[in-house]
Parts: structure tokens; C-alpha cells; sequence
């Protein structure tokens, strides 16, 4: 690899700047969401529904709420820059406290699906592409077409039915523990990095039990789309001039595969590896709704459906965050990968 | 002794949707040690499928139905995989066409050379590096060095040809078989990387196979030549035999065709008239003097950017005049093709045309222009050049119902006679696109562009795409038609033999600018600039009657 | 004799299509699926054995028997008529929301892909930079800020589609904008507006029948995944999504075909669309077979 830190860095630096007017174009899309949505924010923002009119006319002067739409808007990304996202009704405590709590739940699920759905889904592409047309060939994509097609809450359910119900071999599927086990003292709010920590792998076992199923559910839905392009893209590497021309030079099958097929057709599965991320953060909401999961995604949904907009705000704004996260590390990883994009 | 490679009644079928296609019928060959064959026939003619199925690196679908190849006695088509990987690279290398793609994009060349030099021998990382330089150095890469840590998208085609070359040889393999080296490479690189591959296989001792469409590179780089069509092996000799006194028929029309520097359009569709009748051998006679001029282009420049894809170029043209503009990719001669017809905007300099200016026009607007019918253009590659949707018929109506109005039996009587002038029989003229051949789609993209009845028909590489055979045929409509219709030509080509046989006047461009200009004849014979003449250096001929200019 | 030259190639295609059909079983399957499927919508009133809506409470959450071929419900409402009234709900949500983004992104794309420059650039980072932002999120969002109604979900199905079909446009629009025969139609008298509406669109519409096909499944269930966390459609009118999301009350005791059976008609539907897609795609352009 000749792409020096500098580079990578100077990369990091630029591509950050180019997720700029997305974050910007959410921000202003979350402003709005909060301005036409239906009701007087100011009343949010006071003690509750039961607030008097003066307090409501206090807190409408205080957020600055008579003042005109753009300086709103102002004070508005000042506030979300300072950390500032406003309160939840709902749990009466400030919406960043709440996001803070509750990110780590839904992070782990999210990876602990990703690394199943990785782990599964390139070994199947892989053997199916260098075998077309065989059994194994058939039943990946038999397995794709079928993957796609079940709604996350659907097999996580019947998942539930068959696991909890009829073999006992899952715990009661509501949240991340127990509700008769410890937690762990919360270092990094990861409960298998916490357990793992402290030593308690009584403990570890317990919510490991409990992460499985969801975790599952959402590897489910993503293994498809990642198995999927990882055949087609080792189908079409292997397919070009330069295997043939390794092949024409005598090189061994394995260097074939791995060093020059495998190294290349992974590129574009880097690519959807990216939006499969974002993909299951939106499957959060459905899988987190399912299996009672403490994360962000169903505080945002209880927030909706009681029509406590601030914590869907600060949802939105929270995905967007970690959408740009995710992007930049795809493109740094992609960078890495492929020394033809450091050169436009 | 018995010779290095021998092919036996060797037949390979491809399977496809259609059902197995025969795509080699039962040929023989053989090639002793250190010998150079040419390989030469059209498309489809099986050629490359020869080469592919001696190193058993055939697609899927491809299949040895027959024969024996027998490399140093020993039958290659029933060699496991594990034994043919021990030949590869080692015994048997190949070169393909379109070297960027043959290398492997995201792999530096000194780590490609060197898994090529440890496929087959145990060398450290450091040796195979430091070998990997020597070879960088024979296929005279400069500064070799820096070379080893390069991705290929950072070198030119033609250093990925070497580059291709350099792992080819890497192993020292006793036989190389080079498919279409040079095709799509300029002509001066490809002489270049030419001269190189022979000259590298003459010091090891290789025996080399090249397989081009190309009969000129057959007989300046190959010792002996066999000619293919259809899939069989119609004729083998040494080049300059075969070249003066082809004996098969399929033999001659193809030697015929290939234009060479003395060629005429009439020797390239086998017309044998006596001298003074028929076809002239100059191609048209020049327009009286004092004539207003047809088009007159004054500055033209063309940026991208900072790049200027076309930096001042002025010509002049007279009613019924054909002018080549010749020189190789990025001299800038499409873009001035496109400019003057008014495809895209000029950044600088006008465009007269019949005394009216042009250039100011925008592109955006020209299509309502009452110049929009003189000026017309016949497009490079047949195969996109007609919406595939659009029936034969369909494209060729469809410019002249919007430039002229017609309708009707009107409009159906003048798209029968455009097609008919073009030789497109009435029988195609309701086919689409995928239903026609490549000669059948350029004479569609002639018939739309006459049906208008222009003044001035630019012809952007018309042939290009094309084999020899139906080039020839196609060169010979268009002068017909430019001389019945007194149409001017601007005639954009690469190739400088076609274009001295179209043109009365060349323009030869290189970087956006003129370098030369003059009449053909005279250029041709006696080029005044540096650059035209190695142009003209780089073409290779085949002379019929001459001595051969190299022997492997 | 243009009428002839016009119906002979059709009828030609007819041909090739039934032969098409032929050596692809699986997709000719996956067709007649996808037209039941319409049919059943379009007559489902006609269709359910039970009033989908009328309560029987005595014969409450009872498994599959040859009287409720699905079972019942919390209410005693026969499942599998609710599941047959629901089809009509899924497939206009789904078809209306794809056929608006289709015709809205088919257009900006192509003339951006047409027109290439800077703002071709940006309406691409823009569109690159929507799709990988989490979909489902921001439809959840638009409906939260719309309002929670039905015409917002499609509405915000059709806005997150619509940069899949801009995307596909232009990149169908690119890779043809500078062949001869788009030069040779500007040659031959053709305005820019023209190239792009009467050649360019028809030459990429097989390829975004392919894409409309995918996204279909992709839309059922997008709608169905909005209705299950409760956005959109509202109980009692039967939906796939609500289906699902009050059998999920009953799961844990075992009511198993509360939530399988309206899974199946949901997967079903998006199966049949997703083959059909994948069959098009090969008929259409075999090198990307995958």
C-alpha cells in the first residue's frame, strides 16, 4: 500500500467536508419537521400539555419562537451544535440524556447482526461464484431471492414462536436482560464488552441468550443483498481479462482466488456493506419493536406514536450522524482497498 | 525432429442459446522452435479461438470437440488442470488485447511480475523484485524503478502492452502467443511495442504466434502466415508469397481489400478494368479555382477545462471537395469533426459555411437551422450508431421527416431510394438493428445521412469498425455517391492508406493542431513535417512483389 | 404497409415472449403470481369467504380449520378474509408510490444524465447520498411530519424510492448520450428535449421495468413495515403490517398463525415481483445474470 497516512488523513478531512451539506440538509429538514408539524412546540417544551398559557407564552419568548423563521432557524443549529435537542415528554428528561442511554443497546444489535450476516454471507457468495450453476450455486440464490422477500417483524416473530414457544431454547424475548439479572456497571453501556470486563460470564451468557434472536432476525434480512453482490461481483471479476491472464502466467488457484479475485470483488461489496448498515438502522425500528429492545429506534417510535416530536429529531439527527460516520469509514476502508480512487 | 507445436484436425464447438455453434472446423498447424507464424483471417474467422484453445483458456461455453494439439509431443487438450498450470507461463505464455484490462488494476506491476516469476520458480520476495526490474528494463520501461510501484491505471496503453510483454516472457517460456497485440493502440506505439516483441523473442529463442486482422503486421513481423475463414484454414505460405500470388479465392479478395500504399479504390473491390477506364485513379478532379469556398473554419478551439482538445485549427473547403483529417486518438480530430457539425460548441474561432457563419450558433439551437440538412455526418462504430428500436426504415425517415417535411408515399419513395443508393436491399428495410450485419448498420448510417440530400457530409471513421473485405465495399459506395451527388467530404480517419485513396487534400493534426497540410498525393510521398512522417513510418506494409522488410 | 411493418415486429415479440416464458418457467411463475395477485385485488370483495371487518368473538383466536381455513383472530374475524381485503390496500400503496417515483425520477434523471455538468454532479451526490442515508428512517420521519395518513405513506414510499430510479436513469442516459445514433438524431433535426423524451427514455424503459418489478416488493414492504410500527393505516381496516403487528400480541402463546399466514401473503407478493424482476433482467440482458 503506497497511500501514505497524509493521504488518508487529507481524504478523511475532504470527504467529511463533502458530508457537510447532507448533515446541513438534515438539520434544516429536522428544523422543519419540528416548525409544520401539527400543535405549538412551545407546549412541548413547557412542562406538559398542562402548562398555563403564560408559561407557554414564557417559553415561546425564551426559545425564541416570535422571532422570524431564518433566525430560528439559527438558533436552532446553535442549540443542536451545543448538544441541545430539547426534552421528551414522554420521559421527562432531556433528549440527549435519553440517546446516551440507549445508543449502546442498538449499536450492539446492529453489530452483532452485521458480523453474523458477514460472516455467513461472503464464505456462500464466494462458493457459489466459483462453482456457477452447482447445488451450492442454486441454493445461495434460492436463499437471496428468499432473504429479501420475509419482512424482518415477520421471521422475527415466527423466530420467537418456534425458538421461545415451541423449543424453550430462547429466554422470554423483551429486552436486553432479564429482568431478575444485574446488569453490569455500565463502562461502555455494551453489555457482552461490560460483562466481559467485570468477569461475569454468567452474566455474558444471559445477554448473549437475549441478543441472539434479534441479532439473528436482522442478519436475516441482509445476508441476502450481501451474499448476493458478493457473487456477482466474484462472478464478474472472475469473468475479466486479467484472470485470464494470471491464468496464462501459471499461477496457482489459490493466489487466483484470493490475491486477485477475492482482493478485487470485494470492492463494490465494501460499497453495500454501507447502505446494508443503514438499511438495518432502519430495521432497528422494526426489530427493536418486536423484541422489546431498549435502543434508540423505539424510544423515537414510542416517542411518534405519542406525539412527542423532540426525541424523533433528535433520532433523525442521530442517524444522520452516524450515517456520515459510516460513509466515511466505507470510503477510508474503499480508499484503502482501491489504489485507483486516491488518484481523483 | 519434431516441431514445437503441432495442431491436429483441431475443432472447437461453443455452446450458446441458439445451440453449439462450430467455431473451429478441423485445422492443422505447426510451429517449429524460434519460428514466427502469422495468424490472419476476419472476424469470426476463429482465429483468437485458436490461440485460446491451445492454452486451454477457453470460456466456459468452449469446448475441444477434436484433434490434438501436441506441444513438444505431449497433448495439451487432455493435460489436467494441476499439468496445464505447470505449462502456463512457463512453456506456453500469451499477450492479449487491451492490455489495461490483462492487468490486474489494483496490484502494483513489480507484484504482478513477480507472482508471475514465482508461479514457477522459488525465488525470495527481494530476487523476484530485482528480476522483476531486469524485466522492466528489457521491455524498455523508463525509469524502471519508480515502474515497480505502479498501478497500471498510471501507465499509457502501450506501457501496459509491455508491461503485458515483460510477464509474458518472465518465465522464459518456450512459446508466445500474442492475440491482436497492438489493436487499439496508435500506430506509431504500435510499431514500437511490434519491434519490441520481435526482437524479444528473436534474443530468447521463442517461438511466436501473432494473430492479427492486420495482413501488413502479419507480413513485416512473421516468417510464415496461414490465412483463416470460417473457422478453417484456408491458406498457408511464407508472407510475400502469399501476398503476390494468393492462390485461394477467400486469400485473394482479402489481400485485395487491404489497402496498401499504392492501392486504389478500385484494386480494393477486386475491379480489374484495364487502366483509363472505370474508376480514375485519381480519386476526383479537383474543383476549378476561384470557386466560393464551401466551409471555411478560422481558429477553431475547443476546451475542456484547462485541456484544449482542439487549439486553433483553420481549414478550408470547396464545394465537392474531399478532405482527410488524419491523426492518432487525442490529436483532437473527432472533436473537430463534431464542432463543424455542429454537435457541440467551439470555445474559440468561426465557422463559415456557403459565407454564412455557423459557429455562433449554438449547438442547442442548430437542429432548427435551414443548414442543418447541407451538413451531415456518418458515425464511426455501425453497431451504435442506429437506435435499436428503430427499424432500417424508422432511421432513416426519421431525419427526413424533420428536415423535410415529407410524408407519406413521398416520405416512403425517397427512404427506398436512399437505401437503395446505399445498397441496402428493399428485403432489409423493415429489420432492426440486432438483425443486421456490420457492413448491412454502416450502410443504414450512409442511407439516413444522404436521404436528406447535404452538401457536405462528414464521415467520422466510418470504416474503422469493420473488417477489410466490407471496408473496401464501403469506401467504393461512398466515392460513388460523393460523385454523384458532388457532395464535399470531410473524411476523419487514422488510417492514412484509406484516406489517401478518399482524399484530393490531407490535414495531418497532432494535439489539437495542424501539423501538415497539402495535397494527398504529394503528402503522402514527400511528408514535410517530422511527425507525418513517422506516422508514415509506423504503418506496415505488405508490399506484394518486394522483398520482406524483416525476418523473425 | 407501415401498419404492417408496425405489427409484424409486435406480434414477432408476442412470439418471442411466450418462447421466453417457455425456457424460463420460474419466471413465467412468478408472472401469473404477480397477475393473480392484481386479480385477487381488484375483486377481493368478491373474494373473502367472511366480512373481513364483522366480529365473532365466541370463536376468538382459533387455529386453521376447514371452516377458517387461516383461523381467527383476537375478534373471531376470519384471518384469511382479512388477509384476501388487505391485498387491495398493499398493491395500490405500493404501485401508486412506485409509479410516481417512477415517472418523477425516470424524467430527472434522464435529462440530468442527458445534460451531464454540474448539476448533473450534484443532483448525483445528492441522490448517492439519500440512499445510503437509512430509508426507512426518513420515511418515518416524512410521515411524522406530513402527517399520519395513508396518502403519506406513499407519498414517502415514493420519495425514497425516487432516487433509486434517478440514479438508474441517468446512469442508463450516460453510458448512451454520446453514442452515433443519439449524435445522429441531433444530426437529423432532433432537439435536445426530443433525444431525450422520444429516443433515450424508450431505449431504457425494459431496463427500468426490471427495476419497477424489484422495487414493487421492496415498496409492499416498506408500507407494510410503516403499518406495523403503527404509522399509516389504522386498525380495524385490514393491512399485511397490522395483520402482523396484532398477531405479534399473541405470539408468545403460540397463536402462531396470526402472524404467519398475513407473513406468507407478504412474502409471497414480494417473491413473485422479485422474480419477476430478476427473470425480466435475464431476458433483457443475460450479462448480468446473477
Amino acid at each position: 500500500m503506497r497511500t501514505s497516512l497524509g493521504a488518508t488523513t487529507g481524504r478523511a478531512a475532504r470527504r467529511l467536508l463533502s458530508s457537510a451539506p447532507a448533515l446541513i440538509g438534515v438539520l434544516v429538514f429536522t428544523f422543519l419537521l419540528m416548525r409544520v408539524l401539527p400543535g405549538d412546540p412551545a407546549v412541548f417544551f413547557a412542562s406538559g400539555p398542562n402548562a398555563g398559557q403564560a408559561e407557554i407564552e414564557a417559553v415561546r419568548k425564551q426559545m425564541g419562537l416570535d422571532r422570524p423563521i431564518p433566525e430560528q432557524l439559527l438558533r436552532y443549529l446553535g442549540d443542536v451544535g451545543t448538544g441541545q435537542l430539547g426534552r421528551s415528554m414522554t420521559t421527562g428528561q432531556p433528549v440527549m440524556k435519553d440517546l446516551r442511554e440507549r445508543l449502546p443497546a442498538s449499536l450492539e444489535l446492529t453489530f452483532a447482526a452485521l458480523l453474523i450476516a458477514l460472516t455467513l454471507s461472503i464464505p456462500l457468495g464466494i462458493l457459489a461464484a466459483l462453482r456457477p450453476g452447482s447445488a451450492v450455486d442454486h441454493g445461495v440464490r434460492l436463499l437471496c431471492s428468499l432473504g429479501v422477500c420475509v419482512p424482518t417483524f415477520v421471521s422475527g416473530l415466527l423466530l420467537i414462536y418456534v425458538f421461545y414457544y415451541l423449543l424453550g431454547f430462547a429466554p422470554d424475548p423483551t429486552g436486553r436482560l432479564d429482568v431478575f439479572a444485574a446488569a453490569p456497571p455500565g463502562i461502555t453501556g455494551f453489555l457482552l464488552i461490560d460483562f466481559a470486563l467485570t468477569g461475569d460470564w454468567e452474566g455474558w451468557r444471559a445477554a448473549a441468550a437475549q441478543l441472539v434472536l434479534p441479532a439473528v432476525t436482522m442478519a436475516l434480512f441482509v445476508i441476502a443483498p450481501l451474499a448476493r453482490i458478493t457473487r456477482a461481483s466474484m462472478l464478474a471479476v472472475l469473468g475479466s481479462d486479467f484472470i485470464r491472464t494470471a491464468r496464462s502466467l501459471g499461477l496457482s488457484r489459490t493466489q487466483i482466488v484470493v490475491t486477485y479475485a477475492l482482493r478485487n470483488a470485494i470492492l463494490p461489496v465494501l460499497t453495500i456493506a454501507g447502505i446494508v448498515f443503514s438499511t438495518m438502522l432502519g430495521a432497528n425500528v422494526l426489530v427493536e419493536k418486536v423484541f422489546s429492545w431498549p435502543g434508540v429506534a423505539s424510544y423515537a417510535l414510542d416517542a411518534l406514536l405519542s406525539s412527542d416530536y423532540a426525541p424523533v429529531q433528535g433520532f433523525v439527527l442521530l442517524m444522520a450522524v452516524i450515517f456520515v460516520a459510516v460513509n466515511l469509514v466505507v470510503d477510508l476502508l474503499y480508499g484503502l482497498a482501491d489504489p485507483r480512487v486516491s488518484i481523483s | 525432429m519434431s516441431p514445437l507445436l503441432r495442431i491436429e484436425n483441431l475443432s472447437v464447438t461453443f455452446a450458446t442459446r441458439a445451440g453449439p455453434i462450430e467455431a473451429l472446423r478441423g485445422i492443422d498447424l505447426t510451429v517449429g522452435a524460434g519460428q514466427t507464424l502469422g495468424i490472419v483471417g476476419e472476424s469470426g474467422s476463429g482465429k483468437s479461438v485458436t490461440a485460446f484453445a491451445t492454452t486451454r483458456l477457453l470460456d466456459r461455453a468452449g469446448r475441444i470437440a477434436g484433434g490434438r494439439i501436441l506441444f513438444k509431443g505431449q497433448d495439451v487438450s487432455r493435460l489436467s488442470g494441476k499439468e496445464m498450470q505447470a505449462l502456463h507461463g512457463a512453456a506456453i505464455s500469451m499477450i492479449f488485447q487491451n492490455p489495461r484490462a490483462a492487468l490486474n488494476p489494483i496490484r502494483t506491476v513489480g507484484l504482478q511480475l513477480a507472482d508471475a516469476l514465482r508461479a514457477h520458480r522459488d525465488l525470495s520476495a527481494a530476487a523476484a523484485r530485482a528480476r522483476a526490474l531486469d524485466l522492466l528494463k528489457a521491455v524498455l520501461i523508463r525509469d524502471p524503478e519508480r515502474r515497480l510501484d505502479a498501478y497500471p491505471h498510471e501507465l499509457s496503453g502501450g506501457m501496459c502492452q509491455r508491461v503485458m510483454i515483460a510477464l509474458a516472457v518472465a518465465c522464459e517460456p518456450a512459446l508466445l502467443i500474442a492475440d491482436e497485440p497492438t489493436t487499439g493502440l496508435d500506430v506509431t506505439t504500435q510499431k514500437t511495442v511490434m519491434d519490441l516483441l520481435a526482437r524479444i523473442a528473436a534474443e530468447r529463442g521463442m517461438a511466436m504466434i501473432l494473430i492479427t486482422h492486420d495482413l501488413g503486421l502479419a507480413a513485416k513481423y512473421c516468417g510464415r502466415v496461414v490465412v483463416m475463414e470460417r473457422g478453417r484454414l484456408v491458406e498457408e505460405a511464407a508472407p510475400g508469397r502469399l501476398f503476390a500470388h494468393p492462390q485461394h479465392a477467400y486469400t485473394k479478395r482479402l489481400v485485395a481489400a487491404s489497402p496498401t500504399p499504392n492501392s486504389t479504390l478500385a484494386d480494393l473491390v477486386g475491379e480489374t478494368r484495364p487502366a483509363g477506364s472505370g474508376i480514375p485513379a485519381a480519386p476526383h478532379p479537383a474543383p476549378p479555382r476561384g470557386t466560393a469556398l464551401l466551409l471555411e473554419v478560422q481558429d477553431l478551439v475547443k476546451r475542456y477545462g484547462n485541456a484544449a482538445a482542439v487549439d486553433g485549427i483553420s481549414l478550408r473547403m470547396r464545394p465537392g471537395e474531399s478532405l482527410g483529417l488524419v491523426g492518432e486518438s487525442g490529436s483532437g480530430k473527432s472533436t473537430t469533426s463534431r464542432l463543424i457539425c455542429r454537435l457541440i460548441d467551439p470555445s474559440e474561432g468561426t465557422i463559415l459555411f456557403d459565407g454564412q457563419s455557423i459557429g455562433d450558433v449554438p449547438a442547442r439551437d442548430f437542429h432548427r437551422s435551414e443548414l442543418r440538412r447541407a451538413i451531415q455526418i456518418v458515425f464511426q462504430d455501425p453497431n451504435d450508431s442506429l437506435n435499436p428500436r428503430f427499424s432500417a426504415f424508422d432511421s432513416i425517415a426519421q431525419p427526413l421527416k424533420r428536415l423535410t417535411g415529407l410524408r407519406g408515399a413521398a416520405l416512403r419513395a425517397r427512404v427506398m431510394e436512399s437505401a437503395e443508393r446505399s445498397g441496402l436491399g428493399p428485403d432489409l428495410i423493415d429489420r432492426f438493428p440486432h438483425q443486421l450485419s456490420g457492413g448491412q448498420k454502416a450502410r443504414i448510417g450512409i442511407a439516413r445521412a444522404i436521404a436528406v440530400r447535404p452538401r457536405f457530409l462528414i464521415l467520422d471513421e466510418p470504416t474503422a469498425a469493420l473488417d477489410v473485405s466490407v471496408q473496401a465495399m464501403i469506401l467504393h459506395l461512398l466515392d460513388l455517391l460523393r460523385r454523384e451527388d458532388d457532395l464535399a467530404f470531410l473524411f476523419v480517419s487514422h488510417d492514412l492508406n484509406v484516406v489517401r485513396m478518399m482524399c484530393e487534400r490531407t490535414i495531418v493534426l497532432q494535439n489539437g493542431r495542424v501539423v501538415e497540410e497539402g495535397a494527398s498525393e504529394t503528402l503522402f510521398a514527400r511528408p514535410q513535417s517530422a511527425y507525418a512522417r513517422e506516422l508514415l513510418a509506423a504503418i506496415p506494409h505488405f508490399d506484394p512483389g518486394a522483398p520482406l522488410a524483416a525476418t523473425a | 404497409m407501415r401498419t404492417l411493418a408496425v405489427t409484424a415486429p409486435s406480434r414477432a415479440m408476442l412470439g418471442h415472449l411466450a418462447w421466453v416464458l417457455r425456457r424460463n418457467p420460474l419466471t413465467a411463475l412468478a408472472s401469473a403470481g404477480a397477475l393473480a395477485l392484481c386479480l385477487v385485488a381488484l375483486f377481493s370483495p368478491w373474494l373473502t369467504p367472511y366480512d373481513p371487518i364483522a366480529s365473532d368473538v365466541p370463536i376468538a383466536l382459533q387455529p386453521p380449520s376447514a371452516a377458517h381455513w387461516a383461523g381467527t383472530d383476537q375478534l373471531g374475524r376470519d384471518l384469511l378474509s382479512r388477509i384476501i381485503a388487505a391485498t387491495r390496500l398493499d398493491l395500490a400503496i405500493a404501485l401508486s408510490a412506485v409509479g410516481l417515483s417512477f415517472v418523477v425520477g425516470a424524467v430527472i434523471g434522464s435529462f440530468c444524465g442527458y445534460a451531464g455538468g454540474k448539476l448533473d454532479r450534484a443532483v448525483g451526490r445528492l441522490v448517492d447520498v439519500l440512499m445510503a442515508f437509512p430509508l426507512f428512517v426518513l420515511a418515518m420521519a416524512m410521515v411524522a411530519a406530513l402527517g399520519n395518513r395513508v396518502e403519506n405513506i406513499v407519498v414517502a414510499t415514493a420519495i425514497i424510492n425516487l432516487p433509486f430510479y434517478i440514479r438508474f436513469a441517468r446512469a442508463e442516459v450516460n453510458i448512451r448520450r454520446d453514442l452515433g445514433w443519439v449524435e445522429a438524431a441531433r444530426a437529423g433535426g432532433e432537439s435536445h428535449a426530443s433525444v431525450v423524451l422520444r429516443y433515450l427514455l424508450p431505449n431504457i424503459l425494459p431496463a427500468m421495468a426490471v427495476q419497477i418489478s424489484l422495487n414493487l416488493g421492496w415498496a409492499i414492504l416498506n408500507a407494510a413495515g410503516l403499518s406495523f410500527i403503527g404509522l399509516g393505516v389504522r386498525p380495524p381496516t385490514p393491512e399485511w403490517g397490522i395483520l402482523v403487528a396484532e398477531g405479534a400480541r399473541f405470539i408468545t402463546t403460540g397463536k402462531w398463525w396470526l402472524v404467519a399466514f398475513p407473513g406468507l401473503a407478504l412474502m409471497l407478493s414480494v417473491l413473485c415481483f422479485n422474480l419477476m424482476g430478476d427473470g425480466l433482467r435475464d431476458i433483457l440482458d443475460p450479462r448480468q445474470r446473477t
